[in-house]
């Protein structure tokens, strides 16, 4: 397409020339277009990260010059107990909401499945949790996590015989009450992923299965379900990875307390970053958190090539 | 009986069967929204502590949203609006033109510039948050300070690896031939660019505005990084000060609440078709 308008301008040009400048014409428009953001994208993700990468192996001094530590930071990391329950503290809320919301949004999706005009209106209402913003809806579960047997969700379990719960002022239930509330958050989204790909299952399947005299169970487990899995892999890696980086949650409900029970990576980066200004350590921590994305990426992508074969 | 659902819900009838539904779908909007309803009522209501947060209208009051005028909660809506405005302004026009170029030109190193993208999705701010208020508070080259600025928090929301992926996706569908016919016709490239590729675009504009404004309305660790001085801070990161603040009560803090949740959610209601058709391209592809 490129050669037909050089064609239409350049009719005077020697053939040489033609080609020349077709050559170089077309991708440096291509580049010249792409520029603004790839500019962005280096100042503000790639010089960062290769920043992050650098000072992790410093001790980062403000007016007296960084301090080569080598590994020294990662060491630290490692061996610290902060470091090491905030890191399990992250795999375990990643986890839980993941799966919760996963079997949840699949659960929710095959119950809404289906073309009726009020199932639009059940999805949208349904779907609200996902576009609120964080600090907001974070501010209003912590006010319906209120402790008292008077807070609503106390209230509410009330109704079913439950006793009033400390909710995120206890040791042993903070971490669980922020997973409870990502759940709700990220169900609806998974389940219109799902929602998604259970328009793609072969509806003759079905009548074939039924025909066959199969039971409900039966066609889950041997349709949709198998139709589903590269959806299932998909939002399995995509939510792992973004409950390993959670942060707003934490900040606003608890703030890694009580008693640093459900301090997690990121709410520990911040603290050392910008309370402690130990940014070597934090940066390393950056680092840590980065390939711990990274595998999680490269181990859902290998075990869903090896399910695919 | 029909089968268009793995559970066959949808064709069975029977009281039975339609209190089933009624009850399985009630409790899903319950569930689901009922957190948003109990802020909405809450924050019309004389409410002082956190018990007194409901699903019922308790005495109605305006009181609490002119108490947020005192406490700057309309500075920080405002400060929003800037950030938002000429954020996503930015986002979309960086977006359209990244797209332009991987969608309908061939040159070499675009598999490089596409994984590029891909990685920065895989690089979320979260990771990077530390160094990059390094970067900001010296711009490596240029040295310039872009901390307690509004360029500090709009700049680095411009460039979306989402934003430009869906919107390359759409314009790939661009039929080729519109394209040689305006050139056949002399239109330079800027032309074709914006009388042809984008008015055709105009429903991925609405998926990457919304996705857009969405993502920029939720920042928090950029504005917390970025505004030092209350008087930058934008809602979001204000609701903290405002919690612990001894002077208000409860229902300034979720008046302000449903001040930061509202324009995302209006946003959303009001251009759901383009956003769940984004969501799903989106999700699956990228």
């Amino acid at each position: 397409m490129t050669s037909t308008l050089t064609e239409a301008r350049s009719r005077t040009a020697t053939p040489h020339r033609r080609t020349k400048r077709v050559r170089w014409r077309g991708p440096l428009v291509a580049w010249l277009f792409l520029a603004p953001a790839l500019l962005l994208f280096l100042y503000f993700k790639f010089i960062p990260m290769f920043v992050g990468l650098w000072k992790s192996f410093f001790k980062v001094q403000t007016f007296l010059g960084d301090e080569w530590l080598g590994l020294q930071n990662y060491q630290t990391i490692i061996s610290d107990a902060d470091f090491a329950a905030a890191i399990w503290h992250s795999v375990l809320l990643a986890l839980g909401t993941t799966v919760g919301s996963l079997v949840l949004g699949l659960g929710f999706a095959l119950l809404i499945e289906g073309p009726a005009r009020y199932l639009w209106f059940v999805r949208t209402a349904a779907f609200l949790p996902v576009v609120t913003t964080m600090a907001a809806v974070a501010e209003v579960w912590r006010i319906m996590f209120h402790p008292a047997p008077s807070g609503m969700l106390n209230v509410i379990i009330g109704w079913v015989g439950i006793d009033a719960q400390p909710w995120l002022a206890s040791e042993h239930s903070s971490l669980w009450s922020i997973m409870l509330m990502s759940i709700w958050r990220g169900t609806p989204y998974d389940m219109m992923i799902f929602l998604a790909g259970l328009v793609g299952v072969d509806r003759t399947l079905y009548e074939a299965a039924a025909v066959d005299g199969a039971s409900t169970w039966h066609r889950l487990r041997h349709i949709t379900l198998p139709a589903l899995r590269p959806v299932f892999w998909i939002l399995f890696t995509l939510a792992a990875i973004r409950g390993l980086r959670v942060f707003v949650e934490v900040y606003v409900l608890t703030n890694g307390g009580p008693n640093g029970s459900s301090e997690v990576l990121m709410t520990l980066i911040y603290k050392l970053g910008f309370q402690k200004n130990d940014l070597g350590v934090a940066s390393a921590g950056g680092i840590v958190l980065f390939l711990a994305t990274l595998v999680l990426t490269l181990v859902a992508q290998m075990l869903r090539r090896r399910q695919a074969t | 009986m029909r089968f268009d659902s793995a559970l066959g819900l949808e064709s069975r009838k029977g009281p039975l069967a339609v209190g089933g539904k009624v009850l399985i779908y009630g409790f899903m909007v319950v569930v689901f929204t009922g957190p948003l309803v109990g802020l909405l009522v809450s924050a019309f209501s004389k409410t002082l502590d956190p018990t007194s947060f409901s699903l019922w209208p308790d005495d109605f009051t305006l009181e609490n949203f002119v108490q947020a005028k005192e406490k700057n909660v309309y500075l920080y809506l405002l400060n929003s609006f800037i950030v938002v405005g000429f954020g996503l302004l930015l986002q979309m026009l960086v977006s359209v033109f990244a797209a332009y170029s991987l969608a309908r030109k061939k040159f070499r190193g675009m598999t490089f510039v596409l994984l590029l993208m891909l990685t920065t999705m895989m690089l979320p701010e979260e990771i990077i948050a530390i160094p990059l208020s390094l970067v900001l508070a010296d711009m490596p080259l240029l040295h310039v300070n872009l901390i307690g600025t509004y360029a500090g928090m709009i700049l680095p929301v411009g460039a979306w690896g989402f934003s430009i992926l869906v919107m390359t996706e759409f314009m790939k569908e661009v039929p080729v031939e519109l394209e040689e016919a305006a050139r056949i016709d002399g239109a330079g490239e800027m032309r074709i660019f914006a009388t042809i590729i984008l008015p055709l675009c105009r429903p991925a504009l609405g998926v990457i505005g919304v996705f857009g404004f969405t993502m920029i309305w939720d920042q928090y660790l950029l504005p917390l990084i970025v505004a030092p001085e209350s008087s930058m801070w934008t809602l979001p990161i204000a609701l903290r000060s405002l919690r612990s603040d001894e002077e208000v009560g409860i229902g300034v803090l979720l008046a302000a609440s449903l001040l930061a949740l509202l324009p995302s959610i209006i946003a959303f209601l009001a251009f759901q078709r383009q956003f769940m058709r984004g969501l799903t391209s989106g999700a699956i592809k990228g």
